[in-house]
């Protein structure tokens, strides 16, 4: 039966190598993976394997060396994409999730989540309310006018969160999302995550070592000297 | 959303202890710029205050301030029956040094003719020279004030009246004295150096009645070139018009010391240019992974430059801001005078806009280079 649930991230064939000859270093090697609306995939895998690459990759922040990208049912990484459009495209279409929340020091956590609408052109009050919201929606909203330094961890990766939700994203990356975490806690942002992937119809592409939360993932994808295998263990 | 300005709130501390190393140089940089004007204000003044129109010197010299100059007493009485001479009077200057109260003073002394041009243009406390002998009028900054009395040479004057802004180019506050007054401060001798000058026959023949200059006030639509020209008749003299005096002493006199202070202040510019570029590069780097984060989440390169542009240009004015209220608070204190006119603190505000734009240059490459990527790690 063929699931009838839109593919939003598709990589055909995709490879990725750094350097020419003796020197040459295969990070990806003919990579194919597809995730559907309100799916939820783990990316796992030694380090050094090229979980990173990929998801530099799906986020339009390096370039494959060969294969094809469609994100959102839009082709990427051909000549009419120029940077700017990969800027613009990030911004629309990815919400990025990291593994210390990077979120901007001197912006309260209100702004932080309100500068990503501002940056899609957004007027900067609409921004703020409508992070507002997504700060009440993930029950942080108490701590809207708190700098990030005064967050606790939990605290610090839900704001981290509604900014990745901010501009309704369709693509949520995140990058060891529970890394800072306790099991209690990560176990909650897990199934958020699950619960606004649903709701959205977005999906999340997460790499992750942390082995407690694999039972939060719809799949899992085990990447081994840049070649991809499912959770069965077989080459894609 | 200013991220600029945001990022400065949250680093207040660190922001305004920069902005006042900063301002501190910049206040350097306004002192230099106050010391320049003020020497060749202090310089012109000098030119100015008889305000007339002709400076007649001994031939062959650019007198009296460029180089010395000596004609007769009786000159005077020849220019002022020129056609187109309103009136003239004789001039000397000579610098003395004077002991009062326990300190040297060292003064600019200007004989002047009561009644005559040279004497000083406004008096401030006090009144002018009436009597013939034995008054002065006095800068402030010589520190005298009315009622004391000073000895200059082997006569004790009384100070009558008090001036401002007035001394010679090279700082010394002047005093006015009547022209007979001077002569005799600068011909008398020592008892013992007379006593020889006796000796050996001379001094008889030398008469005391010499000038350094007479100057002259014109008719109004006299041509002070057509009289110069007339003076010029007489080998033995030379003649300046105002205008001629005051390039002379630009050029001869100051020419020096602008250069001087112009060379310095392109130092100082320069090393200015290097903290801020060296503050704003720190700036940044300390930021590479928020510019990283701000790229990875769609922000475009406008913003990225913005943050740091704008930092780097309020760095920049607030270091002037404070500067240009620090040197004037401070500027009465210097020994010499500080001028600093609107001109000099706009002109230095645009020096600066440049310099900061030119020095986060450093900072935007660097943050333009930053990859996205490094925000994901790995």
């Amino acid at each position: 039966m063929t699931d009838a649930r839109l593919p939003l991230v598709e990589i055909q064939d995709v490879s990725k190598h750094y350097g020419e000859g003796d020197a040459r270093v295969d990070a990806l090697r003919d990579i194919d993976l597809t995730v559907r609306q309100g799916e939820v995939v783990a990316l796992l895998g030694p380090s050094g394997s090229g979980k990173t690459t990929l998801l530099n990759i799906i986020g339009c922040i390096i370039d494959p060396t060969q294969g094809l990208v469609t994100l959102d049912g839009e082709r990427v990484f051909e000549n009419r994409w120029l940077r700017r459009d990969l800027r613009r495209l990030r911004l629309d279409k990815i919400g990025f999730i990291f593994q210390f929340h990077n979120l901007l020091p001197f912006l309260n956590a209100r702004d932080n989540v309100a500068l990503v609408l501002t940056l899609a052109g957004r007027p900067v009050a609409e921004a703020r309310a409508r992070a507002t919201e997504l700060l009440d929606y993930l029950e942080v909203g108490h701590r809207a006018a708190a700098m990030p330094a005064l967050l606790s961890g939990g605290e610090a990766q839900r704001v981290a969160i509604a900014r990745a939700l901010a501009n309704s994203p369709r693509i949520i990356l995140a990058d060891e999302p529970t890394a800072a975490l306790d099991g209690k806690r990560a176990g909650i942002v897990m199934d958020l995550m699950r619960k606004l992937a649903a709701e959205h119809d977005a999906c999340i592409i997460a790499v992750t070592h942390d082995e407690k939360i694999y039972d939060r993932f719809d799949r899992l994808f085990h990447l081994r000297d840049g070649v991809l295998e499912n959770e069965e263990g077989e080459s894609s | 959303m200013n991220l600029a300005l945001r990022d400065v709130r949250h680093n207040l501390f660190r922001f305004v202890l920069t902005c006042l190393g900063l301002s501190l140089l910049m206040a350097v940089v306004l002192a230099m710029i106050g010391i320049y004007n003020g020497l060749v204000a202090d310089a012109l003044n000098i030119v100015k205050a008889p305000q007339v129109d002709l400076w007649v010197v001994e031939s062959g010299t650019q007198g009296p301030f460029a180089e010395a100059s000596k004609v007769t007493g009786g000159t005077r009485d020849a220019v002022a029956r020129l056609h187109g001479v309103a009136q003239a009077g004789g001039i000397t200057y000579q610098t003395v040094e004077a002991a009062h109260s326990g300190d040297t003073l060292r003064l600019y002394v200007i004989g002047y003719e009561p009644g005559r041009p040279g004497g000083p243009l406004e008096i401030a406390e006090g009144r002018g020279i009436s009597r013939s002998h034995f008054e002065m009028v006095a800068d402030r900054k010589t520190g005298l004030v009315v009622g004391d009395r000073i000895r200059l040479g082997r006569d004790s004057f009384a100070v009558v009246g008090l001036v401002e802004d007035t001394m010679n180019s090279g700082g010394d506050p002047a005093v006015f004295l009547t022209l007979a007054d001077a002569q005799t401060l600068q011909s008398e001798l020592a008892p013992a150096a007379q006593r020889v000058q006796a000796a050996r026959g001379a001094g008889a023949s030398e008469s005391a009645d010499t000038v350094a200059a007479v100057i002259a006030r014109l008719e109004p639509m006299a041509d002070p070139q057509d009289v110069a020209r007339n003076v010029r008749q007489w080998k033995h003299l030379g003649a300046l018009t105002q205008a001629e005096q005051e390039a002379i002493l630009i050029e001869s006199v100051v020419d020096r010391a602008k250069r001087q202070i112009g060379l310095f202040l392109g130092i100082l510019l320069t090393v200015s240019a290097v903290v801020i570029a060296l503050i704003i590069y720190t700036m940044t780097m300390e930021k590479l992974r928020q510019i990283a984060t701000l790229k990875l989440i769609g922000a475009p390169d406008r913003v990225i430059v913005g943050l740091i542009v704008q930092q780097s240009l309020a760095l920049g004015m607030v270091g002037w801001t404070f500067g240009l209220f620090l040197i004037l608070l401070v500027k009465d204190y210097f020994p010499r005078r500080v001028v600093l006119e609107p001109v000099n603190a706009a002109a230095l505000a645009g020096i600066i806009l440049v310099v900061c734009i030119a020095a986060s240059g450093l900072g935007v490459r660097a943050a333009l280079k930053v990859d996205p990527a490094t925000a994901i790690g790995g």
